[in-house]
């Protein structure tokens, strides 16, 4: 591909990353995404647990997360997005806790 | 419209959709262990409409997806597409012409065979760059139409038959590595369809940066063997509500690269205040040919486009999907206008006791 195409390239990926870190500068702290209708929120006096950590790192990755859902369904969920996202075992686990406290 | 859905040739499965609908009725004879466990129904739906160089189309479509666990190892997935499309018939034809297309995208057997790995068996979705398993569905793309050159490296139609050895080699919490593995074999039938090849995708996640990088590599193994090469970078800085997403991809007739930057106004009250629901959103793309024959869906002639959209996060899980791109080659300049909605459905396969 040719030199020019590249440095364009580069150079629009730079435009976004300085907006990226412009926009860190004046951002709020982490809020917890909703989670399941049966999760609630954790209180923000209590130090961040594994699963929540685990759900903000990677939950809104590919797709904003969803609204809610039921318990029942947290297991296959789970699951599911640890193939397609190759999440670790360990991450299976704390975030199945986080959904199912 | 560029959905990779519309370019892959019509596998109009109709054999897949009744595996589909077969297992929807097998699967609550099995013995769910946990609670959490039952499988779900999900997917997306869309109504898009695509003004291009001055046609009209319009795109309903849906996609359903099911997810089943059976005991403590195994997850069985699988998608469909049911997809409708107007297009103006011009010249001698008046009016619209209308064709619908249904087609399995995926039905595979995963087996977490070991905590780093995971076999996947069946007809899957083939792991090249980021755009084919993560960006594809209707209710998570922030344009309603793929990258440009989206079809390189999907082994001309996205999906392959066969295996794949795929999970995360190693983690902590500073680093992710994972890695895909798949080997698929040639069926010219309409259902289950693949070409052959092999390939894969290794790629490192850094948690606390969230950023992303990823190398992936395809070799078709069937006429004329080709060789494919991509690479991604993906950032998410935290707690900012900006996404940065970039793919480059070589294929042995063309090449290119996107680049694309979402934004939540999130500062101004939070994700769910009227104004954090905005998604102002930019891409930037470039197509290469490296020679004249026309094997990979990219457009005949080097092209550049911009992209610049407008999304609005309603609450339910309702998205409307606005955009406007000017698109430059030596064919000729165009406008695209596309404008959509979307949305997206989750739920338990039957109800709770
Ligand atoms: C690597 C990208 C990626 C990451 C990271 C990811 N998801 Fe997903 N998720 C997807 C894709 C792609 C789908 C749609 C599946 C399809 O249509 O084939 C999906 C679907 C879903 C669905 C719909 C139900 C289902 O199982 O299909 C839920 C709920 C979901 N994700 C939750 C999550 C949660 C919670 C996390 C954090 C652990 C997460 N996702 C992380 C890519 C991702």
């Amino acid at each position: 591909m040719s030199f020019k195409y590249w440095i364009k390239g580069s150079l629009t990926l730079t435009l976004v990353s300085a907006l990226g870190l412009a926009a860190q500068q004046n951002s709020t702290p982490a809020t917890t995404p909703p989670v399941s209708t049966a999760v609630q929120k954790q209180p923000p006096a209590q130090p961040q647990s594994e699963g929540e950590r685990v759900f903000q790192q990677n939950c809104w990755r590919c797709h904003d997360a969803p609204e809610g859902f039921s318990p029942r369904i947290s297991g296959t969920i789970v699951r599911h997005m640890r193939v397609r996202a190759s999440l670790s075992q360990h991450d299976e686990q704390v975030l199945l806790k986080f959904f199912n406290p | 419209m560029q959905r990779p859905t519309l370019k892959i040739a019509p596998r109009a499965s109709a054999h897949a959709i009744r595996c589909f609908l077969l297992a929807l009725v097998v699967l609550p004879l099995a013995q769910y262990d946990s609670a959490q466990n039952t499988p779900l129904i999900s997917g997306g739906g869309a109504f898009f409409t695509s003004t291009n160089g001055g046609n009209t189309n319009y795109y309903p479509i849906t996609e359903p997806v099911l997810a089943a666990p059976l005991g403590q190892h195994i997850l069985v997935e699988s998608r469909a597409s049911l997809l409708e499309s107007f297009s103006p018939g011009g010249g001698s034809q008046p009016g619209y012409i209308h064709s619908h297309f249904i087609a399995e995208s995926y039905l595979q057997g995963d087996f977490l065979a070991l905590p780093r790995l995971t076999i996947v068996a069946g007809h899957y979705l083939i792991p090249f760059n980021t755009y084919n398993e993560r960006l594809s569905p209707p209710w998570i793309g922030n344009f309603q139409d793929g990258p440009l050159i989206s079809p390189l490296g999907l082994l001309q139609g996205g999906s392959g038959l066969g295996g794949m050895l795929r999970g995360n080699a190693f983690a902590s919490n500073k680093h992710s590595i994972s890695y895909a593995y798949f080997y698929s074999t040639r069926r010219n039938a309409e259902e289950f369809a693949a070409h052959r090849g092999t390939g894969g995708r290794a790629s490192l996640y850094l948690p606390e940066q969230r950023l992303e990088l990823g190398l992936s590599y395809d070799r078709l193994l069937q006429g004329t063997h080709e060789n494919f090469y991509g690479a991604y970078l993906w950032w998410e800085p935290k707690d900012t509500g900006l996404r940065v997403r970039s793919e480059a991809a070589r294929g042995h007739h063309a090449q290119g690269y996107w680049v694309e930057a979402d934004y939540r106004l999130k500062a101004f009250g939070g994700f769910d205040s009227a104004i954090g629901r905005i998604e102002p959103v930019f891409r930037m793309q470039q197509t290469l040919r490296r020679d004249t024959i026309v094997s990979d869906g990219l457009p005949l002639v080097n092209t550049q486009r911009a992209d610049f959209g407008l999304d609005y996060n309603f609450p339910h899980n309702i998205r409307i999907l606005t955009s406007y791109a000017r698109q430059f080659s030596s064919t000729g300049n165009r406008n695209v206008w596309e404008t959509g909605i979307a949305y997206r459905f989750l739920f338990p396969a039957w109800k709770g006791k």
